[in-house]
């Protein structure tokens, strides 16, 4: 029998709107156990859309998702519940509790979840406070932490159950450099020790090509290519080697609409 | 998971089978504590273990500082793949006692 490494993300044809506005264009993503999956793209590209949705915080106009086997958009709430057990977000503005201590915060999936001894949930949250050099930080408000310090913290919480699938929305931005680069090999261990599947959206180029099995480049809510690093830098599509090489986008200015535009409602 | 106890010189021997997770870490403790309460050290063998998550490690975090706290011993026999880099990750592979095997174990 030949083993073929199954997919634990995929997505197909998804597409989404807020309102009227279409944010994503049928986009396939696909992602294999244990593989580590960067998310790059522009500001506004839909990256963090993409998310919500794989998440099951959103719901799409028409495409299909399934997670671990599980069709999300059709799975009860039981389901459901049973999958985001499995599943750790580290989302991009952190999202702790603030009327909670760091500490409390971290150890609260574990207090919901399981019906682990304290002595151990304690631990355990130490441990994950230790794994991203925020021993000692335990009883302090997360108003009482710096940016990069609640960053770290929203991701021992994110990762306190051992999720099977990780997401990390902009692990390093606002990070200093040598705190960004202990986060990629943090994510590079987590994968090897925990076999995580990790989905990481990331504006950092040094970061994407360091971590990265493979990238996914969206654009305007569009799949333009997903590649391996080397693929991905020795694509020709001009949209990707802007990104790569930080060109701002030339966009074609009609002039017609742009005067519309700044003069919106007026006569 | 599953587990078997033996006695091995003065030590009970504990030897952890398949999957220590959030489910069964739980029996794990249970039975370590016990050991540790009946005044003795234990040797957990690690060589049937292919994935410990972090309940597993922190149940051997407790009950490794149960025994010091008794003048006991807690001592990893044959961590090797998975399991040994989750130690390695958390740094404990420098605070536990680990050998390789069983033969390294004397009196
Ligand atoms: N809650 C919302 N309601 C309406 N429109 C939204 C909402 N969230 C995002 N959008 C729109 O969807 C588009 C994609 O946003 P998204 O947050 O997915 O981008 P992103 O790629 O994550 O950008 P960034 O790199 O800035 O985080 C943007 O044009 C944004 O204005
Ligand atoms: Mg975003």
């Amino acid at each position: 029998m030949t083993s073929v490494t199954q997919d634990i993300i995929e997505v197909k044809n998804l597409v989404s709107h807020y309102g009227e506005r279409q944010i994503l264009r049928n986009v396939d993503f696909s992602v294999k156990k244990g593989e580590i999956r960067v998310i790059m793209g522009g500001s506004g590209s839909g990256k963090s859309t993409l998310l919500n949705h794989m998440l099951a915080l959103l719901k799409p106009t028409s495409g299909s998702i399934k997670i671990d086997q599980l069709n999300i958009l059709t799975a009860n709430r039981k389901e459901l519940s049973k999958l985001r057990q499995k599943m750790g977000v580290a989302f991009q503005g952190g999202a702790l509790f603030s009327s909670m201590t760091v500490g409390e915060n971290i150890k609260l999936p574990l207090k919901h979840h399981t019906e682990l001894d304290d002595n151990t949930i304690d631990i355990m949250t130490r441990l994950k406070l230790e794994l991203m050099n925020l021993a000692g930080f335990e009883n302090l408000m997360p108003s009482e932490l710096s940016g990069g310090m609640l960053k770290r913290a929203g991701l021992a919480r994110a990762v306190i159950m051992d999720p099977k699938l990780l997401f990390f929305d902009e692990p390093s931005a606002g990070l200093d450099p040598v705190t960004a680069v202990e986060l990629d090999e943090l994510i590079l261990k987590l994968r090897d020790a925990m076999n995580m599947t990790i989905v990481v959206v990331t504006h950092e180029l040094e970061s994407a090509f360091k971590i990265a099995d493979k990238i996914t480049v969206l654009f305007d809510g569009e799949v333009v290519m997903t590649g391996t690093v080397d693929e991905i830098k020795q694509s020709s599509d001009e949209r990707i080697q802007n990104l790569i090489n930080r060109r701002p986008r030339n966009d074609v200015v009609d002039a017609e609409q742009y005067i519309q535009r700044l003069t919106a409602g007026q006569n | 998971m599953s587990y078997s106890q033996t006695i091995h010189l003065h030590y009970e021997r504990l030897v952890l089978t398949g999957e220590v997770d959030l489910h069964n870490s739980p029996q794990v403790r249970k039975q370590l504590l016990a050991i540790l309460k009946n005044g003795c050290s234990v040797l957990v063998d690690f060589s049937e273990l292919s994935y410990i998550d972090s309940s597993g490690i922190a149940t051997l975090v407790e009950a490794f500082n149960v025994a010091k706290n008794n003048q006991l011993t807690l001592t990893i026999i044959a961590a090797a793949g998975a399991p040994l880099q989750v130690l390695e990750l958390t740094n404990l592979n420098k605070v536990f006692p680990m050998v390789s095997s069983l033969d390294d174990i004397r009196e």
